[in-house]
């Protein structure tokens, strides 16, 4: 996904020259194809992300669109305030790439966990926030963000993620995506983890139980009207996600909960209150975190079961 | 050898005249703050009378920017990275004309366009600040924009506290500044050698301070902050340095103006009463 983004944003700066692109000494072997092309808009700003921030604030101010690109741990919780008070309250065209979500460089332990950057960019006021499941939507979110005013947080992986879109889908900023329909359950993912969902869908055809899968890239502006759509139309609702679960699930929930019309079963798969102290893969981490296609079935199962 | 004499006698009477004028601003700008200060009870008083000096010169003719041109994209851009001496920007602001008096008077109240740590939404104010330590980095994007196509087109100045040199995120921007060859960036740092909560060398002593900002690369005076000639001489030669960021260390007194507030911590905090309001007022009438 961190290729694609490079090579859209590359062939987005060829027509716009108000791109500008910061990162925080790294993309290496990523990025240099837009440094090459276009080096007065590419600073490596060392590692140094509060300024990093400060600097994208200060370009955008002037009338430029810039993209930083870091890890999502870094990009995040190091430089907050500046994301809070200089991006986030003058509404700004920031572009935050946050790369290596959830356990993507899982044995390198926690201090590399983007796992609750999510859920700490979504309390921001004026931050929107995309979570793209695979190369064609991370394409259509570049471009997206291009032409949206303000702050954006991008999630990604990194590399070798599985194309899940087979045609280029509608995509519209805060509006999801549904790519299976079905009249049992609504399976609702962000970012890459819907692999696995759209794996614990076949494995849950076998238990004669049809979901219904969405893509909510979108966490913020939340599909409100979707989740409320599926929770109408099928018997039970699940959100999955490889971080906290303060970032799709809680907002997912509080739709529901704010929907008298629509009480039904609801379960939020992802990280909760805690950290993981433990060496391993991200694989060994999705385990851990009943994130496999596996556990996502049989949550599936239970949650239809709780009628 | 006549006429260079007239001439230097004209430049001296030119130069009294200039000085009398600044002085005038900055006293008028000074009695403002201290109405505002006391009519909102609000803090910072010695944060802002320590910067006065350097305003009026700055808003005299150096600073590219007028009511007038508040949205052209090669206007010279201001940053007040000391957010929490709101009063004295909106107070010079005001003096020069970007809003009406009436907008001092209601400083902090209720629904009141100005508060205690400057905001962007005021004519003349390009940046909200209040956190320290995110004037520098933010002034370091303006000035790689207004420097696109190899072109200088604009400068950004930077007014910055001397406490606010504890946090970290000005060192990044002091390393970064230098390394892209800022020239038209301008960093004027007050130092009034008081912080929030004790002085400067009893907290967290800066110094060599000019020296640390010397082996990071910058172009580097050393000015009385409140001596005219000085501010303006510094201001007229930026960039200092070819190729170099400018910084200007203002050696300045805390709560400058008022005798019992300067050079005090307690005036960080402190409003002014009542009583405290008429002496400070008849002191400032009497230097003018």
């Amino acid at each position: 996904m961190r290729t694609k983004f490079i090579s859209t944003l590359t062939e987005l700066a060829e027509r716009d020259d108000r791109i500008f692109l910061l990162v925080g000494d790294l993309g290496y072997s990523v990025v240099e194809i837009f440094q090459k092309k276009f080096p007065d808009r590419f600073f490596n700003v060392g590692v140094a992300e509060q300024n990093m921030m400060g600097v994208a604030a200060g370009l955008a101010l002037s009338g430029k669109i810039v993209f930083t690109y870091s890890f999502a741990n870094f990009t995040t919780f190091r430089c907050l305030e500046q994301i809070r008070n200089d991006i986030c309250y003058h509404n700004l065209n920031v572009k935050i790439i946050g790369i290596g979500s959830g356990f993507t460089y899982g044995p390198s332990g926690m201090s590399h966990h983007g796992t609750e950057d999510l859920a700490i960019m979504s309390v921001l006021p004026n931050m929107t926030i995309i979570s793209p499941c695979d190369p064609v939507e991370m394409d259509l979110a570049i471009k997206a963000c291009v032409k949206w005013d303000g702050p954006c947080y991008i999630r990604v992986r990194k590399a070798g993620e599985p194309t899940l879109h087979k045609n280029s889908p509608d995509f519209r900023i805060g509006k999801g995506i549904i790519v299976q329909d079905g009249e049992d359950i609504t399976l609702i993912a962000t970012g890459w983890i819907l692999n696995n969902v759209i794996k614990a869908a076949r494995l849950l055809e076998a238990h004669n139980i049809q979901s219904r899968i969405i893509s909510m890239h979108t966490i913020k502006p939340l599909d409100e009207a979707l989740i409320l759509d599926s929770a109408q139309k099928t018997r039970g609702v699940m959100t999955i996600e490889d971080q906290n679960i303060a970032g799709l699930g809680s907002a997912v929930g509080r739709v529901l909960i704010s929907s008298r019309k629509c009480a039904v079963p609801f379960t939020a798969i992802g990280l909760t209150d805690q950290y993981s102290y433990d060496v391993g893969s991200e694989e060994y981490h999705l385990i851990k975190s009943k994130l496999t296609p596996e556990s996502i079935c049989t949550a599936a199962i239970n949650t239809l079961n709780t009628q | 050898m006549s006429k260079p004499e007239l001439s230097q006698s004209n430049r001296a009477a030119l130069d009294l005249d200039v000085n009398n004028l600044y002085l005038k601003r900055s006293t008028k700008i000074r009695a403002r703050i201290l109405h505002m200060m006391h009519k909102a009870n609000a803090s910072h008083i010695g944060s802002c009378f320590s910067i006065v000096d350097i305003l009026t010169v700055l808003y005299s003719g150096v600073i590219q920017i007028t009511p007038d041109t508040l949205h052209i994209p090669t206007r010279d851009r201001f940053i007040l990275s000391k957010g929490h001496a709101a009063a004295a920007v909106y107070a010079t602001l005001c003096e020069t004309g970007f809003f009406d008096k009436s907008w001092l008077d209601r400083y902090c109240d209720n629904a009141a366009p100005l508060g205690g740590h400057i905001t962007a939404n005021i004519p003349g104010v390009e940046v909200s600040t209040g956190s320290l330590g995110h004037g520098l980095p933010i002034g370091c994007g303006m000035a790689i924009a207004g420097q696109s196509k190899r072109q200088q087109q604009y400068y950004v100045f930077v007014l910055m506290s001397d406490g606010e040199c504890d946090e970290g995120s000005v060192w990044e921007a002091a390393l970064f500044a230098p390394y892209h060859h800022l020239e038209n960036l301008v960093l004027i740092i007050d130092y009034n050698k008081i912080q929030s909560f004790d002085r400067v060398k009893n907290v967290l002593d800066l110094e060599p301070f000019a020296d640390k900002w010397r082996s990071f690369g910058w172009a580097v005076q050393e000015i009385n902050g409140h001596n005219f000639e000085e501010i303006k001489k510094a201001f007229s030669s930026i960039p200092f340095q070819k190729g170099k960021p400018s910084c200007i260390i203002a050696h300045t007194i805390k709560g400058k103006g008022v005798s019992f507030m300067e050079n005090k911590v307690e005036w960080h905090y402190k409003s002014p009463t009542k009583e405290q309001l008429e002496m400070a007022l008849k002191e400032l009438a009497d230097v003018s």
